[in-house]
């Protein structure tokens, strides 16, 4: 589903954030990202959101050479992503239903299946009870599911997550954990960026380590290791 | 789940339509929220327009004059002292007919003259009765030529003759006319083009605040995949809108401020003067298409400008 081949990225500073990545990914797998700050792994998230071009190397997405696409097809592209970020990113003057509903709106759905599809999304991650509040009046780790649910909402193929329990206490961090993995468990791939140690050993996923813009370690059922 | 993207696509013109009314709603939110500078927009896009307006009245009736005055350009009118007498006249209509160029010369005396000018005025004709005791135009030749070519020549010849009094001359006239226009065009074109820039800085400056405002909301459509388009949409109708607003309000001006000029040279000159202008009423449509596309443009242009750095995510 996700293909990097010789992957290299070199922003306009000459900082060299990648170096000849390959890494394959299948769909339905659960991806760990882990490395320490500024090994690349964000950049390697920009490179798949086309919010940045590779320097050199291909890049597929669905079978799809992706490296040249430009303009138009990048949105097309991010309509099969679903992002969740560190810092949840809501609309502070819209209920949790209408940051949800909000991805639906702008890529064009109609009413009907906006007004379907949002409450099946939220009973998901178990929020059915707050679709009218705001995102003030929710603890961290409720805001985090509401943006899960806005990436889920046009049921996208891939979901990439940059440190989403970052900014999450570790209980609340485990909770979320628990709902990605149910996603994954529905057939969601995920990619996931994440400094978090313990989750990643206990989960017993597949983890792919980046250092200096290289990848140092691909494993399945890895852990999250002691270089860095 | 491809599926939903395909009827996704099939919904898109559907809602367009309601987007739109939606996008109009919140550009009038938006422009009020910034009212001030909005107003500012609205001003100086106005201004442009309206110097533009006054520029293009000039140069249409400067063109109307020179065309309806077109058939007398290859006319020459001698006018002769008070005191030459039949042998001098008679001498300088034998004179003249020597020219090179010359299709026929045909003497007018003052009292035939002021006949004909009666009749030009039509029923206000009576406004020159009484003026023969006293009749003060002058004994003319009126020269037509074989071509226009010849008219400097002509003229130059005749004003060696002794008993010309003055040389009428409409080449010249129209000669300075053109210089006119021309000047008029050229400095009216860079003025309106730098009103315009300006204009084009305020508009985009204005919106710029709107999408500071929702700069968190450009973020995340552009990270669910809205097309560029899409997002720019409710900017660029918050752009036309300030600019059809300025349009508006100078073919207001531009119309009804000619309207009274038209009107009251009408009744203060009678008939003299405004054959030489371009009715009020012929200029609406033009203005009105000029000034609403250099106005929505400007809008268009202002906003497209102001959001492109946030487009790049
Ligand atoms: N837009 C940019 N322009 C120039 N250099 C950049 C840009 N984005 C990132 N970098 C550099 O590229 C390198 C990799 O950054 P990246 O954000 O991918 O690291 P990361 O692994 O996500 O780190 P962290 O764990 O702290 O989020 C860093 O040295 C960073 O300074
Ligand atoms: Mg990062």
């Amino acid at each position: 589903m996700i293909e990097f081949v010789n992957v290299t990225k070199v922003y306009d500073n000459e900082v060299r954030a990648l170096s000849n990545i390959n890494i394959s990914i299948d769909k339905g797998e659960f991806v760990f990202l882990v490395g320490p700050s500024g090994a690349g792994k964000s950049t390697l998230i920009k490179l798949l959101l086309k919010e940045t071009e590779p320097s050199a190397g291909r890049l597929f997405f669905n079978n799809k050479d992706i490296t040249k696409v430009r303009n138009r097809g990048v949105p097309t592209i991010r309509r099969k992503i679903g992002m969740v970020f560190q810092d949840f990113r809501l609309l502070p003057k819209k209920t949790v239903y209408e940051n949800v509903a909000f991805a639906m709106r702008i890529i064009g759905a109609p009413n009907k299946e906006i007004r379907r599809q949002v409450p099946i999304i939220l009973s998901m991650v178990g929020l059915s009870k707050k679709a009218n509040s705001y995102p003030n009046q929710l603890s961290g780790g409720e805001q985090q599911r509401v943006s899960i649910a806005r990436a889920l909402v046009n049921n996208p193929s891939l979901i990439i997550a940059d440190e989403p329990t970052g900014n999450l206490d570790p209980d609340t961090a485990w909770e979320i954990m628990k709902l990605l993995k149910e996603i994954n468990n529905r057939g969601t791939t995920i990619l996931m960026a994440t400094h978090a140690s313990e989750i990643v050993n206990s989960m017993k996923r597949r983890v792919i380590a980046v250092k200096n813009g290289q990848v140092i370690r691909d494993e399945q059922r890895g852990v999250y290791g002691d270089e860095f | 789940m491809d599926k939903l993207s395909e009827m996704n696509r099939e919904v898109c013109t559907a809602m367009n339509f309601r987007n739109l009314s939606y996008m109009i709603k919140q550009g009038f939110v938006s422009m009020w929220k910034n009212r001030m500078m909005s107003f500012a927009s609205v001003g100086s896009v106005t201004a442009a327009l309206l110097i533009l307006g006054v520029i293009l009245l000039l140069i249409l009736n400067i063109n109307n004059i020179a065309t309806v005055t077109q058939n007398q350009f290859d006319e020459v009118v001698v006018y002769l002292e008070e005191d030459v007498d039949q042998s001098d006249t008679e001498r300088i209509g034998d004179a003249i007919n020597e020219f090179d160029g010359i299709l026929s010369v045909i003497y007018q005396s003052k009292e035939q003259a002021l006949e004909i000018m009666k009749q030009n005025l039509g029923e206000n004709g009576y406004l020159l009765e009484g003026l023969e005791e006293e009749n003060p135009l002058p004994n003319s030749y009126v020269i037509q030529l074989k071509d226009l070519k010849y008219a400097d020549d002509v003229v130059m010849r005749l004003e060696g003759l002794t008993g010309v009094e003055d040389i009428r001359y409409l080449k010249d006239v129209l000669d300075q006319l053109m210089t006119i226009a021309n000047t008029v065009r050229l400095g009216g074109f860079i003025i309106i083009g730098f009103l315009i820039l300006i204009s084009i800085f305020i508009i985009s400056n204005t919106i710029k605040l709107t999408v500071a405002a929702r700069k968190r909301e450009i973020n995340i459509m552009k990270y669910v995949g809205a097309t560029n388009g899409f997002i720019r949409g409710p900017f660029v109708v918050e752009g036309m809108l300030l600019g059809l607003i300025g349009a508006v309000i100078s073919i207001a001006v531009v119309y009804f401020g000619y309207k009274y000029l038209f009107t009251v040279l009408n009744e203060e000159l009678y008939v003299l003067f405004t054959v030489y202008l371009v009715p009020y009423y012929k200029i609406f449509q033009d203005i009105t298409i000029i000034f609403v596309s250099i106005g929505v443009g400007i809008g268009v242009i202002g906003s497209v400008l102001s959001i492109r750095k946030f487009l790049k995510v």
